[in-house]
């Protein structure tokens, strides 16, 4: 049995094409405008890395947009025209396949996210944050920058940055310690990410960065920060019961002001630094214990400056 | 009957067990027919589908406010450990493999799968592993609470030193878990390569049955990593070795390796039949065959052997060098491509079609909208720079739930409603299912579409609380998760009811092509027993006018006449 419907008519089927010019046109160009929103959909680009990570994600929202727009557009334009009426018991047309058209998309998407990734490669490359990793040996406690080799193009550091259940504490060079992070602007800052018992990340929403922190690891990471201002430091990996509360605040100031921040705080006393983990870990206790098994947080690091966790952060 | 190389009768099993139940109890004995241990795993896992639910309800009910007030920090991260892992192992991987059951063997002809036994043991392993798994919220110290992933050292930190614990307990489910997938799969493979009626070759089998075989491939490669990383972490766990402890000098990364490399993977074992579902449904509802079918089943192993080598794009931030990071970048990327050509097929097929708006076709194309956006999440997490920054966050939570829940959720309600009639003979009511679509497609988007933006402004997940700035964002999510939980009641309601009291369906209520709409409904225990059909055309011939097997006026008869 042969299908009853005949044949498309040859020659260029014209209202079709002008239909396909115009939703694509008026795709791209909506495309076009949500790549511009979602430079606003991400926090205020403040390190040296922003621009190239925001950039990227603008552009991959665009041709997402793109492809979502016209599939979905397509899924829409079918069901407005091609639903079968109530009682219609026919078929549709019985079209099988076309290699043609097949291997075109095949093709385009290959090629697509090809060239989106050799893009990453070179936005990767102009990152170039992360420095190597080096196995340390918990065990023989060397001293961490002994075994990690660190960034030669660094301007200031490397600060030592500590992670804990559930604190962060931060060592510079000239041994002032810290609950929260001061970075001077426009310089090239580098950390040796060290972690004291289990995996944490070191995550600066603003900078665009993240690097997880190993355990038994030292890890050599460099940020180069672009606008003052105070910024959130997230702990992104899951660290146990009081994960959520292991944030302190980077504050990015002038070359100045960081200078001055780091005399006066060398001459301060050390006092109990910021460990917001304590605190609530104390009240579940004075409360019966109640909840499921936690380790008790690691003792709050003794710090030249404990910070100051009320100051409103700008992302 | 001509005897062909494809003689499914070599490997026919005594069949049904002798003595076994038929009527309802068969659903609760250790019965071998693949019919019913289909239906026992997708009964067992909506149960777990509605447990899960729960959890994250309370979760959501957490993350109503920023500060972590309604349950203790400790008891949230038990929660949304257990969430993830029922969910997975005890709905997911359970309602797929009912599935499988009910539809490779009616699909390719077989009286049933190759290893009878072995199957409805892999069945009953399944509530198995839930009691263990459930009854670590009844030891000291709670259920496990690092991650359905599970990470060490977090996962073997044990602080009240009891021997058994939610953890080890955690650890001992998945290893059940895994024995229980590594014998279906076996089962599944065997029974696509052996027992298909004469004249089905690999070109003339449904789309579903491809991409079951592919996922199934991936179950034997990859399932022993996670299974021999498990048993690893137990020891460390439990033994005091040091594989992944750093004060021993083990790598805490290492145990990543393993997890990810079955774990990524995963989840094509989990979409691949979706995809199935897809392919059949919108070619049943669209009245046209499959564009483009050869591509569309060939392109199924390109994504098995693609979601090899991609387990290391979880890892990017975790100290990963450069070259590392770039190559897997392209093979993640590379997903695309075969993914993105069964999506055009889709599309095609839709070309010229005549659609029914029944309530699977409306899960389908729902599916179908959350997955091309799902997908292009997922290029995007698949670039080293993007995924550095959205990385742990609720980035990744929105993606993989549009994945997870809208897209293979949403597929499996679409073949639950699709294949019912078949399996219990019983017609659904078309309007709860069409509310059930309703709540579920405004809830689903309500619950995952914001958490996008939370995830890129940098809000981590897996935390109890947050900072004020993303309340918006988790008021909506926490909103739209209530949402779900209402509409499984139309689905609850319809489920239960039509199949108590629905109208008998007909053989074919769907006009459908394939060779489980050959068969009564629903079908007798050995499918077609000793009349198994000869198959003579590809399968999806809407509108062609040719019969899928010899003789088919026969089979359409004796099916109604059942």
């Amino acid at each position: 049995m042969t299908s009853t419907r005949q044949s498309p008519k040859k020659g260029l089927p014209l209202r079709l094409l002008a239909v396909i010019l115009v939703s694509t046109a008026l795709d791209a160009a909506v495309s076009f405008q949500v790549s511009r929103w979602a430079y606003g959909w991400l926090p205020v680009p403040a390190s040296t890395a922003a621009p190239y990570v925001d950039n990227l994600f603008s552009l991959e929202v665009g041709i997402g947009c793109f492809v979502f727009v016209g599939c979905v557009g397509f899924i829409i334009w079918s069901l407005l025209f091609s639903r079968a009426e109530k009682y219609d018991e026919s078929d549709g047309l019985p079209i099988e396949g076309n290699t043609k058209l097949e291997v075109t998309w095949t093709v385009i998407p290959f090629v697509i996210v090809m060239a989106l990734a050799f893009y990453s490669i070179h936005v990767n490359e102009k990152l170039a944050s992360l420095g190597p990793k080096q196995k340390y040996d918990v065990a023989l406690n060397q001293s961490p920058d002994a075994v990690a080799t660190l960034d030669a193009r660094r301007d200031i550091g490397p600060i030592e940055v500590i992670a804990r259940q559930w604190s962060w504490e931060f060592v510079y060079p000239d041994g002032v310690r810290s609950s929260e992070l001061h970075l001077p602007l426009n310089q090239r800052a580098n950390f040796l990410l060290i972690s004291e018992d289990v995996l944490h990340s070191f995550y600066i929403p603003a900078f665009r960065l993240k690097q997880d922190i190993i355990p038994g690891s030292v890890i050599s990471y460099s940020i180069t920060p672009t606008r003052e201002g105070r910024f959130r430091l997230r702990d992104a990996m899951f660290s146990g019961a009081y994960f959520s509360k292991n944030q302190t605040d980077v504050i990015v100031e002038s070359e100045e002001a960081y200078d001055s921040w780091l005399t006066k705080t060398a001459k301060r006393p050390l006092v109990q630094g910021l460990s917001p983990g304590t605190s609530l870990y104390e009240k579940r206790l004075k409360d019966g214990d109640r909840g499921w098994a936690t380790v008790p947080p690691a003792p709050p690091p003794m710090v030249n400056d404990p910070g100051n966790p009320e100051a409103p952060h700008d992302a | 009957m001509t005897t062909t190389k494809y003689d499914p009768r070599v490997l026919k099993a005594p069949h049904p067990v002798p003595g076994a139940p038929d009527n309802w109890k068969r659903f609760f004995s250790f019965n071998t027919d693949a019919k019913v241990i289909g239906i026992q795993y997708i009964g067992l896992a909506l149960f777990f589908l509605l447990v899960g639910g729960l959890l994250a309800m309370v979760m959501r009910g957490e993350l109503i406010t920023p500060p972590a007030d309604l349950v203790d920090p400790s008891v949230y991260n038990g929660l949304y450990t257990m969430h993830g892992t029922v969910m997975l192992f005890l709905f997911l991987f359970p309602v797929l493999n009912g599935f499988n059951n009910l539809l490779i063997p009616t699909m390719i002809g077989a009286p049933d799968m190759a290893f009878p036994k072995l199957n409805a043991a892999a069945f009953w392993l399944v509530p198995v592993f839930a009691f263990v798994l459930l009854s670590s919220f009844f030891v000291p110290g709670g259920p496990a609470s690092s991650g359905w992933w599970s990470y060490p050292p977090v996962s073997i930190q044990n602080p009240l030193g009891h021997l058994i614990n939610g953890e080890f307990l955690w650890i001992l489910a998945v290893a059940i878990s895994g024995v229980s997938s590594i014998m279906g799969a076996i089962n599944f493979v065997t029974t696509i390569i052996r027992m298909r009626a004469p004249g089905m070759g690999f070109f003339k089998m449904p789309v579903f049955v491809w991409t079951a075989w592919a996922a199934q491939t991936l179950q034997l490669i990859g399932l022993p990593a996670l299974t021999g990383g498990a048993i690893m972490l137990l020891f460390d766990l439990s033994f005091g070795t040091s594989f992944f402890r750093p004060e021993g000098g083990g790598d805490p990364v290492l145990y990543q390796h393993f997890f990810w490399f079955y774990s990524h993977p995963a989840v094509y074992v989990m979409v691949l039949p979706v995809f199935g579902i897809f392919s059949e449904l919108i070619t049943v509802y669209s009245r046209k065959p499959l564009f483009g079918y050869k591509f569309v089943a060939l392109a199924s192993f390109i994504i098995t052997f693609l979601g090899l080598i991609v387990w290391v794009h979880h890892m990017f931030y975790t100290g990963t060098p450069q070259w590392m990071r770039n190559l897997v970048m392209i093979t993640t990327m590379l997903i695309a491509v075969p993914t993105g050509v069964k999506v055009f097929a889709w599309l095609g097929t839709l070309w010229g079609a005549k659609i029914r708006l029944t309530t699977p076709m409306l899960f389908v194309l729902g599916g179908l909208v959350n997955f091309i956006f799902g997908g292009i999440t997922g290029v995007m997490l698949g670039t080293v720079p993007i995924d550095i920054h959205v990385g742990n966050t609720y980035f990744v939570v929105a993606h993989f739930h549009y994945i997870i829940f809208n897209t293979i959720g949403f597929g499996i309600f679409a073949g639950i409603y699709h294949w019912f009639p078949k399996f219990t003979g019983r017609m659904y009511y078309e309007g709860l299912g069409k509310i059930h679509f309703t709540l579920t497609f405004i809830g689903a988007t309500l619950n995952w579409l914001p958490l996008h933006w939370a995830g890129l402004y940098g809000m981590p997940r897996r935390v109890a609380s947050y900072d004020p700035e993303f309340a918006l964002w988790n008021v909506i999510a926490s909103i739209g998760a209530f949402m779900l939980g209402v509409a499984s009641i139309p689905f609850i309601l319809n489920i239960v009811s039509s199949w108590a009291r629905g109208a008998k369906a007909p053989a074919n209520p769907w006009r459908a092509i394939g060779l489980e709409w050959l068969l009564p409904s629903p079908p007798p225990a050995e499918n077609f027993e000793d009349d198994i059909p000869t198959v003579i055309s590809e399968p999806y011939g809407y509108g062609l006018g040719k019969p899928l097997v010899e003789d088919e006026e026969f089979y359409v008869r004796r099916s109604m006449e059942a």
